[in-house]
């Protein structure tokens, strides 16, 4: 059996090495996500001032496909308004359905490196983690 | 031995596939004589039982209540009423927690369960303590898995009516000496639930010479279908407690002022039971005599060694509980440095190595060992060198492929 591996090195870098992954201060939201079955946790933080996302920070627990990815996202929306934030975890969410055009992972940058995680149905959940995360703050915060 | 195991080997057909299955302490495989016995029950024998007055329905009842009795056999019970069969060791804890409990237990009463437990072997119990007012106490074995005299008699009161134990842990893969402990508890006037998932498909287990009170587990973990278990209890236990389900075949009279149920063990058995399950479990208990206790504990405990004793030599990974060999019953739960078990569960899955990753459903357990998930790797006795070997040989990998030591 072929031992192919979505453990590619931008995936085992940021789970190594995060960039985002310590606590911000003063944060406008905060929102925990968790998958109760595997037992990946991450706490999302994000500053938003003027609709631009202008910081953003997790911390949590879990396999190096949800640290990872979430890692990733930060580092894609962070400086972006959130409308675009918003727009970005559509696609990404749409990639990993397999739905997704080559210039649309193009525009994920990194996270196009876990494209692969779409024929793996039992660690979707790992890497939509942060990303579901992030649109259930959003839509909070539409509300408000 | 081992070429009576490639023999045994040949009657698993999941077996033939290129994998390493060492996930056996989750579900085992099923070899032929299972799966031919419930083929031949639904092609010959299949009706619904205790029904109908025809022969097939007397045959399928003649079945199912012969497994019954090969199963009582097995675990040397009295007889035959001595055998609820309910769908696994889960649902066999919980009729018992919930009718024993719903009979006898009263406020401010303690219930002893120790900390290495399933969930399925803690949740029921606090759902009736919670219900009753009552307290469950906590049995926190040594960081081994060891219950030592002292921290049984630091458990053990006047108010305790009944101690919920595992004989193997799960994930320690620790073999508690229940006869040992049974003889304290009954001392204090208490009984002992003994959860026997772990244990009785990977040794001899007398529920006689261990002097239990009920002993609960499952057949797919002893090359049984899924959804046949077992709860073995005393007789005067069984008889003094209410029905946990009602319904169709668990009464002798019904009216709509009075009603009567059967006797132990069918008030436990409502609607129409699973002839085939029992059937594959009877068979399942056949094979196993077949094969024989000293085939499957030595080869057990030879691939054991070999695991343990490779994962000593590989660098980054620790084995939660005991570091010797001899104190794992065919499980062990281990961790590989800077990687989560999820990454190291999948990675070993791409190479065809089959091991758990999780809370292992002990997540109490893990909280006293302070780690929030763990892997584990448990062989059954048809699991070769080979398998053992390939295993180490992938898991040595893992950190590599996670990153490290580039």
């Amino acid at each position: 059996m072929e031992n192919k591996t979505f453990y590619n090195e931008v995936v085992t870098d940021h789970n190594m090495h995060p960039l985002h992954k310590h606590e911000i201060t003063d944060p406008d939201l905060v929102l925990d996500g968790v998958n109760p079955s595997c037992g990946d946790e991450i706490s999302l933080q994000l500053k938003v001032i003027g609709g631009i996302i202008t910081d953003g920070s997790f911390v949590g627990d879990g396999c190096a496909v949800s640290q990872a990815s979430a890692d990733i996202m930060l580092e894609l929306i962070i400086g972006k308004p959130v409308d675009e934030a918003k727009r970005l975890s559509a696609l990404f969410l749409k990639m990993i359905k397999s739905e997704a055009t080559e210039e649309e992972i193009e525009e994920l940058e990194e996270a196009g490196a876990l494209e692969d995680i779409s024929h793996m149905p039992a660690r979707v959940k790992c890497a939509v983690l942060g990303w579901r995360t992030l649109d259930e703050m959003i839509e909070r915060l539409d509300k408000k | 031995m081992r070429e009576k195991v490639q023999e045994y080997r040949k009657l698993f057909p999941l077996l033939s596939k290129d994998i390493a299955y060492l996930d056996n302490a989750a579900t085992t495989q099923k070899p032929l004589p299972v799966l031919d016995a419930v083929r031949k029950y639904y092609e010959e024998d299949n009706a619904n039982p205790f029904r109908g007055v025809y022969d097939l329905s007397e045959r399928a009842t003649e079945r199912y209540e012969n497994a019954r009795a090969k199963t009582a056999a097995f675990i040397n019970a009295d007889g035959p009423e001595n055998i609820v069969f309910v769908r696994n060791a889960s649902e066999a804890l919980n009729l018992l927690a919930y009718s024993w409990c719903g009979d006898n237990l009263n406020e401010g009463d303690e219930i002893v369960v120790s900390v290495m437990e399933h969930h399925s072997d803690f949740l029921p119990w606090k759902h009736m303590a919670e219900k009753k007012k009552a307290r469950i106490v906590r049995l926190d074995p040594d960081e081994n898995g060891y219950i030592s005299d002292e921290t049984l008699d630091n458990v053990l009161s006047e108010k305790t009516r009944i101690v919920a134990l595992t004989q193997v842990s799960n994930v320690l893969g620790r073999v508690n000496d229940i006869k040992h402990i049974a003889e304290k508890v009954h001392r204090a006037g208490a009984l002992i639930s003994v959860d026997g998932a772990q244990s009785v498909p990977h040794m001899k287990v007398d529920v006689k010479d261990l002097d239990c009170d009920f002993l609960s587990f499952s057949g797919h973990k002893m090359f049984a279908p899924m959804g046949i278990g077992v709860l073995y209890g005393r007789k005067e236990l069984l008889d003094a407690m209410s029905p946990f389900m009602y319904g169709g075949e668990m009464i002798q009279t019904v009216h709509w002022d009075r009603v009567t149920y059967a006797e132990t063990p069918h008030k436990f058995e409502a609607g129409t039971v699973n002839v085939g399950g029992a059937v594959g479990l009877d068979a399942a208990i056949d094979f196993i005599n077949s094969v024989g206790w000293e085939l499957i504990e030595t080869r057990e405990e030879v691939l054991t060694k070999r695991a343990m004793l490779g994962m000593k030599d590989t660098s980054g990974i620790s084995v939660l509980g005991s570091g010797d060999w001899k104190d794992h019953k065919g499980i062990v739960t281990f961790l590989v440095d800077g990687v989560h078990p999820h990454d190291t569960a999948d990675i070993l899955g791409r190479a065809g190595v089959c091991v758990r990753a999780g809370h292992h459903c002990a997540q109490p357990l893990m909280d006293y060992l302070g780690v929030k998930s763990t892997c584990r790797v448990s062989f059954a006795f048809y699991n070769t060198e080979e398998e053992v070997d390939r295993f180490l040989e992938e898991l040595s990998k893992v950190r590599g492929l996670m990153g490290y030591g580039k």
